[in-house]
């Protein structure tokens, strides 16, 4: 199997010990791991299989779909200015909804994890709201609490504070649907966090304020970065909660999601694919950067474990 | 939580606060901050959710949702859900099972690989398929066409009246697609982090490969499993970007419960609209709550394991 030759190693008098598969130079010891377990093709395959025919191949349509314009047609395309403007406000309304997340959200995981107080549980258990709340839901529920006479809006409004209709709106329903993921990054960090090195600090002088600032800070940074992160990249892509309270007004409140929609209403596929693809692109860019944070993360535990 | 010191150096209530705990004052705060966030933010919604819905009263509320047109958009979700979950369930126990179990190359890419639907936009999930099944799309182009390249095939799905997109399958393929990573993201790290160990054991005790599944990797593995099942299911019933571009929104045909929620909105039937959207309100509580449950569940076998 020429698959697995990337098992091959210079050849070794201990190797004829055990039993031999395949001929020639990639002969390769069958180790007992290899044996034991079955359906090791079997479900390598259908994995591969199903991944392709449901993600990779239609993912791939993007690309081919926008083979069909020239580069400056594309370019023309991407730099419209609804399009810009649609950038300008889906990014600053997502890093600042991430941004709060993160302030907030550290908060509550902090809250959660150290402290005992009535009816944690539950309070616990309602941060998932936002990944279990269907987007349409959140959407209407939100426009309807920030509209005028909506249970926040009649507060807002007489001082002077537009949420429904407005960009602060799409920071609003972008905040709602980011706080679990920060939350629940930070949590597991913070319960594993090690006493000991805070009795440290403590007995060696420190105030609470310096062991959170030096000790406590330093260790949950890169948790903390990967629940931003991945915040700020679901934040990108939401459609439904934001659509709403947004109101879609071209280049004030319309986010990049709705350019691409107002495209497909009107059948034209390859601008709503251009648009598509420069977004996709800055996903995959953040995916990598997850998952660059997720190992650097790792390496972080590993080490102050060591 | 304090921390456990030896009560020997430090006795409890000797009126000065803990080295490593803060303030009653600013642990108050830090409280009174992050449950005023979170009631703002999360829990004025939900219960305005709920109080809006029965604006109307019982009356109107069941109005709603004996409306045919509503009855079509839940037994659509149900459909929808019904076939996603369970392709999705064994596509994450497959995936699982190969990459916690075996070593091989490009491991890495193929988690990532995984993940890519998490990153994608709602939106762009829907017009993916657009751009492969839709009439200016690819198969669209091989069967559309005026000489269409595959004639037979072309003839059999005009015979048949199958349409993908703006049709059910459509809608099908992309609530597939948004909770393609579910059951694989909760089923890995737990198969990795569980070894290979207890499978090899019953192998060399003679068990079948299928045996060894059922009776050892399964137990081991329910509680994650459930757990994957009900993330996936709430965002199968649940999805509104991509379903919305794929459904063509024919009212009582191609219509989820999300796109019904839009529909009654636009039409500013409000109190119908939380009417209904109470029904997935609903949804995630249930799923909130089963999950806490699961949760409870998968902490009392790991203790069991540890002792």
């Amino acid at each position: 199997m020429v698959a697995a030759s990337w098992n091959y190693r210079a050849p070794n008098w201990r190797w004829f010990m055990v039993p031999m598969r395949g001929n020639g130079p990639w002969r390769l010891p069958m180790t007992k791991r290899n044996r034991v377990l079955p359906g090791f093709r079997l479900t390598l395959g259908f994995t591969l299989f199903y991944l392709g025919l449901i993600v990779l191949i239609p993912l791939s349509a993007v690309f081919w779909k926008t083979s069909s314009l020239t580069w400056s047609e594309f370019w023309h395309t991407v730099t419209l200015p609804t399009a810009l403007a649609s950038y300008r406000l889906t990014f600053g309304a997502s890093f600042l909804a991430a941004l709060v997340n993160a302030f907030f959200g550290f908060i509550v995981a902090w809250v959660l994890v150290r402290y005992q107080f009535f009816g944690k549980t539950w309070v616990d258990a309602l941060v998932d709201l936002p990944f279990a709340l269907p987007t349409a839901v959140a959407g209407i529920t939100l426009a309807s609490l920030y509209a005028k006479a909506g249970w926040i809006g009649q507060w807002l409004e007489p001082v002077g504070i537009r949420v429904a209709n407005t960009q602060l709106g799409v920071f609003v329903a972008l905040t709602f649907i980011g706080l679990p993921f920060i939350v629940r990054t930070v949590q597991p960090i913070l319960e594993d966090l090690d006493p000991e090195l805070e009795e440290a600090a403590a007995s060696l002088g420190a105030n609470r304020w310096q062991v959170f600032w030096r000790v406590i800070l330093p260790m949950v940074t890169p948790a903390l970065l990967t629940g931003f992160t991945l915040a700020f990249a679901r934040a990108l892509g939401e459609y439904g909660s934001v659509i709403f309270i947004a109101g879609n007004i071209p280049l004030k409140t319309q986010i990049t999601p709705v350019i691409i929609m107002g495209e497909l209403d009107m059948f034209d596929y390859a601008k709503a694919t251009a648009i598509a693809v420069v977004m996709l692109i800055v996903s995959f860019a953040l995916l990598l950067s997850v998952n660059v944070l997720q190992w650097w993360t790792n390496r972080h535990n590993s080490t102050s474990l060591a | 939580m304090t921390p456990d010191v030896p009560t020997l150096h430090l006795p409890r209530r000797t009126g000065r606060r803990h080295s490593t705990s803060e303030s009653p004052f600013v642990r108050r705060l830090l409280i009174g901050v992050a449950l005023a966030f979170l009631s703002l933010f999360l829990f004025l919604p939900l219960v305005s959710v709920f109080t809006q819905a029965f604006a109307k009263g019982m009356g109107f509320y069941v109005h709603t949702i004996v409306d045919p047109m509503t009855l079509s958009a839940i037994k659509l979700t149900l459909i929808a859900a019904a076939i996603a979950v369970p392709l999705n369930c064994v596509f994450g126990v497959c995936a699982a099972w190969t990459i916690a179990k075996f070593d091989f190359r490009g491991k890495n890419i193929l988690l990532t690989l995984i993940d890519l639907p998490f990153s994608v936009s709602p939106v762009i999930s829907g017009l993916i398929y657009v751009l492969v099944f839709g009439a200016q799309g690819w198969l669209g182009l091989y069967l559309n066409a005026d000489h269409p390249r595959l004639p037979w095939l072309a003839n059999w799905l005009n015979d048949h009246d199958i349409k993908i997109i703006f049709a059910v399958p459509g809608i099908v393929l992309a609530t597939i697609f948004v909770t393609f990573p579910f059951v694989a993201r909760e089923l890995i790290p737990l198969m990795q982090a569980q070894g290979r160990n207890e499978e090899e054991a019953a192998r060399v005790l003679g068990a079948s490969g299928w045996q060894t599944f059922w009776r050892v990797t399964l137990p081991n593995i329910k509680w994650g499993l459930l757990y994957g099942v009900i993330l996936c299911n709430a965002r199968a019933m649940g999805e509104f970007g991509a379903v919305s571009v794929v459904s063509g929104k024919i009212r009582g045909q191609t219509n989820t419960l999300p796109l019904h929620i839009e529909a009654l909105y636009d039409d500013y039937n409000f109190t119908g609209a939380f009417a209904v959207a109470s029904l997935l309100a609903l949804l995630a509580l249930v799923t909130l709550g089963l999950k806490l449950w699961v949760e409870h569940n998968q902490a009392a076998l790991n203790e069991v394991e540890v002792s």
